[in-house]
């Protein structure tokens, strides 16, 4: 019974982390790009909810989506959009520059301390010795909803299809009419909507929130992208799902709890060696 | 009327001049190729006039509009398409998808189904491969899902950029056909090809490219029989 708990925990765990890692794989599938600021765009999400649950927890949530996509789609413009077409090195130190500029920007507004931030009092479903909290389920719930609905949209809408196309082949897209600026503007509005909800579902477990609460998910998230294959869709929310279930599950051996983050970093070594390419990845042919 | 007029174009990669001043028009109904051989900038000035690359120098236009400037993306919906060198068409997507993106700017559904139509009426192949993952289709069938693609937008100029490379000779037999019925039912069409006999033979007119700049030009037929010419691309 322990270990169904346990394995739900990890479930609901992993579909934040697979949230936060489909805007990596995204971005990085689009834009050939690694986002290293995508983690602090769940943080911009945490302090967003925070200002705005005065008013109302609904309120909130909309407002931190909202504030995420207009943050996440104009750092693209200002930052990465100029550099485009110039060294992937330049691009990466941007991102990661771009991290620090907002974890900085929010120890100036917010301070460091650590604020809580209660969206709303969750019960939990108690099945005999079964105990699992509410805010567990609704995360698994609306994580399986995200991850549906988006695959939906990426393999049977036109955009989606374009989103694909311009993935694998930017040139032949623009000789299609596709505006390659439009899609890459879409992909970072969706991957912030969903750091966005992946910050509020992390709240729901863990309600503390501080500048950098944002670096460990991203970088965890970033790892089951590259897991899972990055720049795959399904492979994103596969690595997602195995890093939250393989944490939940070394945190509650008591051995082996210590050394979580680092089995599941060690998952993520032994996976490359044995499938550069991660789970899912494909090996794309390069051009010339 | 000219439908495609470019004039004195240049292209710079970095320091090195690749076209160096080239001027040609491409008139309405014609088709005509541009033939010369590896690296004398036949791709080069493609990829000039359809926007993909900046020029330094010289002005393109289409139906009579100066579009020196416009982006790539912007050229589909004025009527022009393009089938790219080495085919490029989006391997992890469907037959059916690829066609559908070729439709990208447009929307009127029951057009996209009459255009569907006549596309695997052209080449029926496409049609039983209609949900095959393109990737897994073989080169000359690709091919055929290229040239579909840029049909899709109904074009007023095609854009041919080496349509025989890589293919079995049947294959390009067919793709050849196709340009002429393409051509024949009103769309204007600019070849580039390395098969200087295959692509004299259907052409109009063209023009000879030599390390960025036109050194000759007529009827397919006149450089078919020019001894220079024969010599030179024909293998005698």
């Amino acid at each position: 019974m322990e270990f169904i708990t346990t394995l739900v925990n990890g479930l609901s765990l992993g579909g934040i982390y697979a949230m936060i890692a489909l805007g990596y794989t995204m971005v990085y599938g689009i834009a050939k790009m690694l986002n290293f600021a995508h983690g602090d765009i769940i943080m911009v999400g945490g302090y967003t909810i925070l200002v705005f649950l005065a008013i109302n927890p609904i309120v909130s949530i909309v407002a931190a989506v909202v504030m995420c996509v207009l943050l996440g789609v104009s750092i693209e413009k200002v930052a990465y959009k100029p550099l485009r077409g110039s060294s992937p090195l330049a691009v990466l130190i941007t991102a990661i520059g771009m991290s620090y500029f907002l974890q900085s920007l929010a120890q100036i507004i917010f301070g460091t301390a650590p604020r809580y931030v209660i969206i709303a009092e969750f019960g939990s479903l108690e099945l005999g010795a079964l105990k699992i909290g509410h805010g567990t389920l609704i995360t698994l719930a609306a994580a399986v909803c995200v991850m549906v609905l988006l695959n939906l949209f990426v393999k049977y809408t036109k955009i989606g299809r374009a989103m694909i196309a311009v993935s694998e082949d930017k040139d032949a897209a623009r000789l299609m009419g596709i505006d390659i600026n439009m899609i890459i503007t879409l992909t970072f509005a969706i991957g912030s909507a969903l750091a966005a909800l992946a910050g509020l579902f992390s709240l729901m477990n863990v309600p503390t929130i501080m500048p950098t609460y944002g670096a460990l998910p991203g970088i965890k998230a970033f790892t089951a992208a590259v897991i899972g294959g990055i720049g795959s869709i399904p492979g994103a929310m596969l690595g997602g799902i195995l890093l939250g279930v393989v944490e939940c599950i070394c945190n509650s051996l008591p051995g082996v709890a210590p050394y979580t983050t680092a089995i599941e970093f060690a998952i993520l070594i032994v996976i490359l060696l044995v499938k550069p390419t991660g789970l899912l990845g494909k090996k794309r042919r390069e051009k010339v | 009327m000219a439908l495609l007029e470019v004039k004195d174009l240049e292209v710079n990669y970095g320091l090195i001049k690749a076209i160096k001043g080239v001027s040609f028009e491409v008139n309405e109904g014609e088709v005509v190729a541009l033939i010369g051989a590896n690296g004398a900038g036949k791709t080069t000035i493609m990829h000039a006039v359809n926007g993909l690359i900046p020029k330094a120098a010289g002005t393109v236009s289409l139906a009579g509009e100066d579009i020196t400037g416009i982006k790539a993306h912007k050229l589909v919906s004025r009527g022009m398409a393009q089938v790219p060198e080495g085919r490029r068409i989006f391997q992890e997507l469907s037959v059916f998808e690829n066609l559908q993106m070729g439709f990208f700017t447009r929307r009127d559904k029951s057009e996209f189904d009459a255009k569907l139509e006549e596309m695997y009426s052209y080449f029926p192949i496409l049609k039983e491969r209609s949900s095959q993952i393109a990737g897994t289709l073989s080169g000359g069938e690709q091919q055929m899902l290229a040239m579909s693609r840029a049909l899709m937008s109904s074009p007023k100029l095609l854009l041919l950029d080496e349509p025989s490379m890589g293919l079995s000779p049947l294959y390009v037999n067919t793709i050849f056909d196709m340009i002429k019925k393409v051509n024949s039912l009103g769309t204007t069409v600019l070849l580039v090809e390395q098969n200087a006999r295959k692509a004299l033979s259907i052409a109009d007119r063209a023009y000879v490219l030599e390390i960025g700049k036109m050194v000759k030009t007529g009827s397919g037929a006149e450089l078919l029989s020019d001894p220079e010419i024969r010599k030179a691309y024909l293998g005698g």
